[in-house]
C-alpha cells in the first residue's frame, strides 16, 4: 500500500500552449495510503488519463508521480506493483473463477497455502464460494465483473487498486450489491483504492473523498458532504445531485438579493459581495412558503412530476427553472399558477464568477 | 396512433424469448418498457418495429393488421443505444435525410428548428465524428425526430451517456414527447428513469410482461412481488412473515398491525421501500433493532444497511447522516407503509398512497 503524490500536467500534443491543449492542467494532488478516492467528471474531464497516470500506462509530459516519496515517473504499471479492474470483465473463460482469483497470487510465486486462504477470504466477501469450482465461461456478465473485482483485489502487496468504471455493465440491483461489497472490503482490507466514474452515486457513496474533474483540471476534492453542501464552484454544484443545484441570478446591495423582481433578505452571518451573484440552492432544500415570506420568491409551477417517494416540482422564477424535492404528501398548485418557494436557508450558496463566495 | 400486440409470443430455437402477451400501448403518450438487461425488451421493441416477426399473434396499428409487414414499410423511427449516423454527411445533412426521402420542401428551415430543440445548432456543419457522444445522441435524435413518424422507438438511447448529460438530455425529451402527436416507446433497466418519463410503464421479466399501467401507478400498486423488485431503487427490503388476524408476525421479529384481506393465512412476504424506514421514534411504528453495516452517503441521501433479527433493511435517510460500522441501530416502520404479497408473490396490501403519517 502506498501513498500516491501527483505534481504534474499532461498533454497530447507535443507542444502544447494554450490550457485547452492539456488533458490534465497542471495540478498537485496527494491520495493517501488506505484511502478509497474517486475521480468524477464528464467524459473528457481528464479522469482516465488522470488514472492512467497513476497507474503507468501513461507517461505524464511535465512533472512527476511518487509512491511513497518514490519518484515511479518511468516505471510500468507492473514495476510499480499496481491493481486494475476495468469496465468489462477480463478473466480467463477456461479457467475455474477459482484459477482465475488465484492467477496474479500465482504469478507472483505466493505459496499454495497462502494463495488458498487468499481466494477463499476474497470469494467469500464476493459471494463467490459456491461458484470457486465452476469454469468463467458458463457465468452472467455480473458474476464475471465479480471475479474481475476480485482479482483486483486479491494481492495484498499493491501500491493500489484502480478503477475504471468497474460497474458499467452491471443492472441497477447488482449495482447496489456490488457496491456494496468494494465499499466493505475497503473497510476490511485498508487497500488504496481509486475509482472512476461518471457516476455521481458511485462516486459518493464509495470514496471517501471525491475528485471533480471538468477540462482537465480538478475542481474541488472533498467528501460527499462537502460536495453536496458546499460546492466551491457552480460546476460541482450542478454536477453532485440529481437533479443538480438550482442556480438563480440576481443581484446583491449587501443586504437582500434581487432575484427576477423579488427582494429576498440574506440570512444572518452570510457576507455576499454587492453586485452581480448567483444564489445556489440544492433542490433537497427547497421548501413550499406563505406568499410574501421573507427569503420566498414568487414563481410559476411548470410540472410536478411523481417521482415515487418523493414529488419533483420544476417551476419557473422568470425564465430560470427552480427545482425542489417535495414529501409525496405536499399538496401543489396546479400547472400555470404561483407557488412561493422558500429560497434563503441555511444550506443556501452565493456565487461570484461561478465561485463559491 | 394505436399500437396493439395480441396474444404474442417470440421463440428461437427451443427458448421462448417472449412468453405470450397483450398490450395495447396508449395513443400518443411515453410508454417505458422497464426490465433489467435480458427482460425482453429489445426483443419486443423489434416485434413493435416489424424487424422481427413474433412466433405467434398479431401486431396491429389502429385497426391494421400489420403483422409481416417488414420495417420499411412501416412508419417508425428509432433509436439505439450506440450513437448510429450516417459518418459522411454533416449533422445537417444527417438530419435532413428523412425529410429529403420525402421530398419535402423549406428543408433547412425544419432542420434548424430541430436542431434548436436539440441544442445542436452550432453544429450543423459538422461531422459526426467531430462531435461528443451526447451530441451524436442527439443528432440520431433530431433525425429520428424528423421521420415524424407516428411510432418512436428508443432502446436505451442514454445509456451510453454521462450520467449528467442523461439527466439533461432525458429531460428535454420528455418535453419534446409532450406535444403528444407520436407514440413513444423507450426501453431502459433503471426504474428512476421510468419514474422521471413518466406516461406509462410495462414491467417486463424475463420474457413476460408482467403489469402495464400509468407509470407512478405501477410504482405505488406493483400488482405482484417480481414488479415490486423490477420497480425499485434501491432495492425493495423483503422480509419473511406470517398472516394473522392482527396483521402481519414477522419471522424472528415484531407484529404489524393491520388489516389483511379477508381469507389471507400462512406465510406471506413484506415489501418496505426503504424510503418508508425512519430512525426517530413515533407514535405507531413498529421498532427494528439491529446494527449498522454500511453507510452510504450520496449528499442527497444516506443509506445505511442495518443488519436485524428479520434480516438485511436499508433505509434511505434524508441528508447526511454519520454512522460508524456495528453501531447499535433502530430503524421504524410505520405499518401503513408495508406492502404483503401473498404466498404466490401478489399484492395483498399497498401502502395508502401519499399518506405517510408524521
Amino acid at each position: 500500500m502506498a501513498r500516491i503524490d501527483l505534481d504534474l500536467a499532461h498533454s497530447y500534443l507535443p507542444d502544447p500552449k494554450g490550457e485547452e491543449d492539456f488533458a490534465l492542467l497542471p495540478l498537485k494532488m496527494s491520495f493517501e495510503d488506505g484511502g478509497a478516492y474517486a475521480l468524477l467528471g464528464p467524459s473528457g474531464c481528464g479522469k482516465s488519463t488522470m488514472l492512467n497516470v497513476i497507474s503507468g500506462l501513461l507517461r505524464p509530459s511535465q512533472g512527476q508521480v511518487r509512491f511513497d516519496g518514490q519518484d515511479v515517473t518511468a516505471l510500468s504499471p507492473q514495476q510499480r506493483n499496481i491493481a486494475q479492474v476495468f469496465q468489462f470483465p477480463v478473466i480467463y473463460d477456461t479457467m475455474t473463477v477459482a484459477q482465475n482469483l488465484a492467477f496474479p497470487l500465482r504469478n507472483r510465486k505466493v505459496p499454495a497455502e497462502r494463495i488458498k486462504a487468499r481466494v477463499g477470504q476474497i470469494a467469500e466477501m464476493l459471494e463467490l464460494s459456491g461458484q470457486l469450482n465452476q469454469r468463467a465461461a458458463g457465468l452472467a456478465a455480473d458474476a464475471k465483473q465479480k471475479i474481475s473485482l476480485g482479482r483486483g483485489l486479491v494481492r495484498e502487496d499493491v501500491a493500489a487498486v484502480l478503477f475504471d468504471e468497474p460497474l458499467t455493465v452491471i443492472d441497477p440491483h447488482l449495482k447496489w450489491q456490488l457496491r456494496r461489497k468494494l465499499k466493505q472490503i475497503h473497510h476490511e482490507l485498508k487497500l488504496t483504492l481509486v475509482y472512476v466514474t461518471h457516476d455521481q452515486v458511485e462516486a459518493l457513496t464509495f470514496a471517501d473523498q471525491v475528485v471533480v474533474m471538468t477540462r482537465g483540471k480538478a475542481v474541488q476534492v472533498g467528501s460527499a458532504e462537502e460536495l453536496f453542501e458546499r460546492p466551491t464552484h457552480t460546476f460541482v454544484g450542478n454536477f453532485i445531485g440529481s437533479p443538480g443545484m438550482n442556480f438563480l441570478p440576481g443581484r446583491c446591495d449587501g443586504k437582500q438579493v434581487e432575484i427576477d423582481g423579488g427582494q429576498l433578505p440574506l440570512p444572518a452571518g452570510h457576507a455576499v459581495p454587492v453586485g452581480e451573484i448567483k444564489l445556489g440552492v440544492r433542490p433537497e432544500y427547497v421548501t413550499l412558503a406563505e406568499p410574501q415570506a421573507g427569503g420566498a420568491l414568487r414563481c410559476t409551477v411548470a410540472q410536478v412530476q411523481d417521482v415515487g417517494t418523493h414529488l419533483l416540482l420544476t417551476a419557473h422564477a422568470g425564465a430560470h427553472p427552480v427545482k425542489a424535492r417535495l414529501a409525496p404528501s405536499t399538496v401543489l398548485p396546479s400547472v400555470g399558477e404561483p407557488v412561493w418557494l422558500q429560497l434563503m436557508t441555511d444550506h443556501t450558496c452565493f456565487y461570484k464568477d461561478e465561485a463559491l463566495v | 396512433m394505436q399500437l396493439t400486440l395480441e396474444g404474442i409470443r417470440k421463440r428461437v430455437g427451443a427458448d421462448l424469448w417472449l412468453h405470450e402477451m397483450t398490450l395495447a400501448l396508449e395513443p400518443n403518450a411515453v410508454t417505458v418498457l422497464l426490465g433489467a438487461t435480458q427482460a425482453g425488451k429489445t426483443s419486443l421493441m423489434r416485434i413493435m418495429a416489424g424487424l422481427d416477426q413474433p412466433s405467434r399473434g398479431k401486431v396491429r396499428v389502429d385497426a391494421a393488421d400489420v403483422t409481416g409487414v417488414p420495417v420499411r414499410e412501416r412508419n417508425v423511427s428509432m433509436v439505439y443505444q450506440q450513437f448510429i449516423n450516417y459518418p459522411s454527411m454533416k449533422v445537417a445533412a444527417n438530419i435532413a435525410s428523412p425529410m429529403r426521402l420525402r421530398g419535402d420542401r423549406d428543408i433547412d428551415r425544419q432542420v434548424r428548428d430541430l436542431a434548436a430543440k436539440l441544442h445542436i445548432e452550432t453544429f450543423l456543419d459538422r461531422y459526426p465524428s467531430e462531435l461528443s457522444g451526447g451530441q451524436q445522441q442527439r443528432v440520431a435524435l433530431a433525425r429520428a425526430l424528423a421521420k415524424g413518424a407516428p411510432l418512436m422507438l428508443l432502446d436505451e438511447p442514454l445509456v451510453n451517456l454521462d450520467y449528467k448529460l442523461r439527466e439533461e438530455l432525458r429531460e428535454e425529451l420528455t418535453q419534446l414527447f409532450a406535444a403528444g402527436n407520436t407514440t413513444v416507446v423507450y426501453a431502459t433497466t433503471e426504474p428512476g428513469e421510468a419514474l422521471l418519463l413518466g406516461g406509462y410503464t410495462a414491467v417486463l421479466d424475463a420474457g413476460e410482461l408482467l403489469q402495464y399501467g400509468p407509470t407512478a401507478e405501477v410504482f405505488h400498486n406493483p400488482a405482484s412481488l417480481r414488479v415490486a423488485r423490477a420497480f425499485s431503487d434501491p432495492p425493495m427490503n423483503l422480509l419473511d412473515g406470517d398472516a394473522t388476524v392482527q396483521g402481519v408476525q414477522l419471522r424472528g421479529g415484531p407484529l404489524l398491525p393491520m388489516a389483511l384481506p379477508h381469507g389471507s393465512g400462512g406465510p406471506v412476504t413484506v415489501g418496505t421501500r426503504a424510503s418508508a424506514m425512519h430512525v426517530t421514534p413515533r407514535d405507531g411504528y413498529v421498532a427494528l433493532p439491529g446494527h449498522v453495516e454500511l453507510a452510504e452517503i450520496s449528499g442527497s441521501d444516506t443509506f445505511v444497511h442495518v443488519s436485524t433479527a428479520v434480516g438485511e433493511v436499508v433505509a434511505q435517510l434524508t441528508g447526511v447522516r454519520h454512522f460508524e460500522l456495528g453501531d447499535d441501530i433502530t430503524l421504524r416502520l410505520h405499518p401503513s407503509q408495508a406492502y404483503v404479497f401473498g404466498a404466490d408473490g401478489a399484492l395483498l396490501v399497498a401502502p395508502a398512497r401519499g399518506a405517510e403519517p408524521l
